[in-house]
């Protein structure tokens, strides 16, 4: 790859995923360096979610392998709570947090620390978890909310309550899944914010479909068609490339 | 962070505490007959039972309603333990029973002449103690063990719960298990040197459940108060975001579930002394739902509601079952019916609801200066928060 000065924080390779005769993930390789942000993009079926479940330890592929951080640990035999301990956080396409305990509580439950059903038993929370917490709050704009319960939240607080959970497991690699889905246009340029902000610190992979906002954080872009890695580029780059255009253009006739 | 106990509980739950345990017995024992205040051995008997079910019904709200995980089958641990109390009182007997031998009438029965080796050591109260925590302990932990780990989740989960107890039930119906098939133990005479017959003895079995429930009342609070049972209602609000908080949740559901089998297991240990009988019937499918419907209508998600619930369906069930006995399983899952389509928070929910109520038309007026006072409040949300938590957790620890 060209950034080979860069360490890698995430490589797959010749991975491939079929179900039921369907190749969702075919022959993909992907590669990104650490603390990038990373969009990818692609029509509907084109093996993005399918793709973070492969990250993730969800489903497993059929053949390949896919490699985390400058260590190389091969996610493929690790189970996901196991992934998740080595760093990876994923945010799902619909906010995904504990509706029934405060926001506070959702993110001591995600920090890092103890896991285990004993060691969580006895464990307290200790003062320097406390301003962890406090601090993630300030960086997801919610301090106001510490003691409210995460299901009175509105839509776009909980993605950003979700993006702060996964902060506060100190995820090296974060897959974002559509955060913009089914915001408000202020929201949304809120959450593009948020995600630059994390660029350094953390290596990130966004999926979206909101062109406007790919274009707002987006530095680098790679392309998913038929489970395949189609191009990689900057924006203007994918969205003069012919092949990015056949691909979205032909699929909008077929509607 | 909510302190574990707020000071009103800590008042209420010791007010009924000493109700329960003190005075209670104390009106049926000191008090003569005549007076209106006299409690009989039959009324004693009957809420050492209901007592016993409050307990049973919050193991099954600690896994339904705290964990999401819906048992059908928390009647077969009550059975377990119960069955393990039942051998020892079976050896208590004697050779008292009917055919003057010294092993259990229904083994006399079978052919028997000698007792069988795995009954021998129920000779001893330590061991069968011993016995009712660890048979229902080691029956949930493998079977948690294989359901949890096959992610069986939901109803699936549900549907293998009741086919296991169903499974049990035929399965000590038989009577070449040697556990009295059909009609199981009865005819109990003494247990620890006491005679099980007399009301003193049976007052001491009500106040040993009292004492009980409030035991496992203060130990579930406490649990689900630690960072665990706030994993553990995640689980139930979001499993799949446990785990990828790096959560090993099947782990987690596993734990719950064994504690509940055991704590289940000694309220059934409790309850068979007091009830005189322990047969497979008491597995029956129909029991465990029974339970279901108790936690549903004291109101599930809380420690108090199936404590309510248990005492509530079964105080009905004891009337209805002599005034209109056809009518009860229709009376029972119109309750039911009734609970799941008005009540979803069941007595407790009810209630709440209520004090709302009447919180709401009494303080009309000041609904600004409440606006006014929460927004007030919410910058000092944190410092307050501080006060409580340094309040709570001493940062030396």
């Amino acid at each position: 790859m060209s950034a080979a000065a860069k360490p890698s924080i995430l490589a797959a390779e010749g991975v491939n995923k079929t179900f039921d005769g369907f190749k969702a993930i075919n022959d993909l390789n992907f590669s990104m360096d650490e603390g990038e942000l990373r969009t990818v993009i692609g029509p509907n079926g084109a093996g993005k979610t399918t793709f973070l479940d492969l990250i993730t330890g969800r489903t497993k592929p059929d053949v390949g392998t896919i490699r985390f951080g400058s260590e190389g640990v091969d996610l493929i035999r690790k189970s996901e709570y196991e992934i998740y301990r080595l760093g990876i956080g994923r945010k799902f396409q619909t906010p995904t947090v504990y509706t029934d305990h405060t926001v506070f509580e959702n993110l001591l439950l995600s920090l890092e620390g103890s896991r285990g059903v004993f060691a969580t038993l006895f464990s307290r929370v200790t003062p320097a978890q406390r301003d962890r917490i406090r601090e993630i709050l300030q960086t997801i704009g919610l301090s106001a909310k510490e003691d409210v319960k995460a299901g009175s939240l509105a839509h776009g607080q909980k993605q950003w309550l979700e993006i702060g959970m996964l902060l506060a497991q100190n995820a090296r690699l974060l897959l974002v899944d559509e955060p913009a889905a089914g915001m408000t246009d202020e929201e949304t340029a809120k959450t593009g914010e948020l995600l630059l902000s994390l660029v350094g610190k953390h290596s990130i992979i966004v999926i979206e479909h909101d062109m406007v906002f790919v274009r707002q954080i987006a530095t680098k872009v790679t392309v998913l068609h038929q489970g395949h890695v189609l191009c990689e580029g900057t924006v203007d780059q994918v969205q003069s490339d012919e092949r990015v255009i056949e691909v979205y253009l032909g699929r909008s006739k077929k509607h | 962070m909510q302190k574990t106990f707020s000071v009103s509980e800590l008042i209420t739950v010791f007010v009924l505490a000493v109700i329960a345990i003190f005075v209670v017995p104390c009106l049926n024992s000191m008090v003569p007959q005549t007076s209106f205040f006299y409690i009989s051995d039959f009324a004693i008997n009957l809420w050492g039972k209901y007592l016993c079910y409050a307990i049973l019904a919050m193991t099954v709200d600690l896994l339904w309603g705290y964990t999401g995980l819906l048992s059908l089958g928390q009647r077969l641990y009550f059975a377990l333990g119960g069955y393990m109390m039942g051998m020892y009182l079976m050896r208590m007997i004697g050779s008292l029973g009917q055919y003057h031998m010294p092993i259990p009438d229904f083994l006399v029965f079978l052919g028997w002449t000698r007792l069988p080796t795995f009954w021998k050591p129920f000779d001893s109260f330590p061991f069968a103690l011993l016995m009712m925590v660890l048979l229902p302990g080691f029956l949930s932990l493998v079977f948690g063990f294989l359901a949890f780990r096959s992610r069986i989740r939901g109803v699936y989960f549900s549907i293998l719960t009741q086919a296991l107890t169903y499974a049990a039930c035929l399965l000590f119906f038989r009577n070449n298990i040697l556990m009295g098939g059909n009609n199981g133990f009865t005819d109990f005479k003494f247990m620890l040197g006491h005679d099980t017959r007399t009301a003193s003895t049976q007052r001491g079995l009500y106040i040993a459940s009292a004492f009980f429930l409030l035991i496992v009342y203060l130990g579930f609070k406490w649990l689900t108060g630690t960072k665990l049972g706030k994993v553990q209602r995640a689980i139930r609000d979001s499993e799949n975001r446990v785990l990828f908080s790096g959560y090993a949740a099947a782990n987690f559901k596993l734990f719950i579930f064994v504690v509940a089998g055991v704590v289940a297991g000694l309220a059934g240990a409790l309850y068979v002394p007091q009830v005189g009988i322990i047969n497979p019937g008491e597995m029956a499918t129909d029991q465990s739902l029974e339970a279901v419907v108790w936690v549903a209508v004291g109101g599930r998600g809380t420690l108090i509601g199936p404590i309510i619930g248990a005492v509530f369906v079964n105080v009905i069930k004891s009337w209805a079952t002599r005034a209109y006995p056809d009518y009860w399983p229709i009376i029972l899952g119109g309750m039911f019916l009734l609970v799941v389509l008005f009540l979803p928070g069941g007595l407790v929910g009810l209630f709440g609801h209520c004090v709302n109520l009447v919180k709401h038309s009494t303080k009309k007026p000041d609904l600004t200066a409440e606006i006014n006072a929460e927004v007030e409040a919410e910058p000092a949300a944190p410092v307050a928060a501080a006060a409580t938590a340094t309040g709570t957790h001493n940062p030396s620890e």
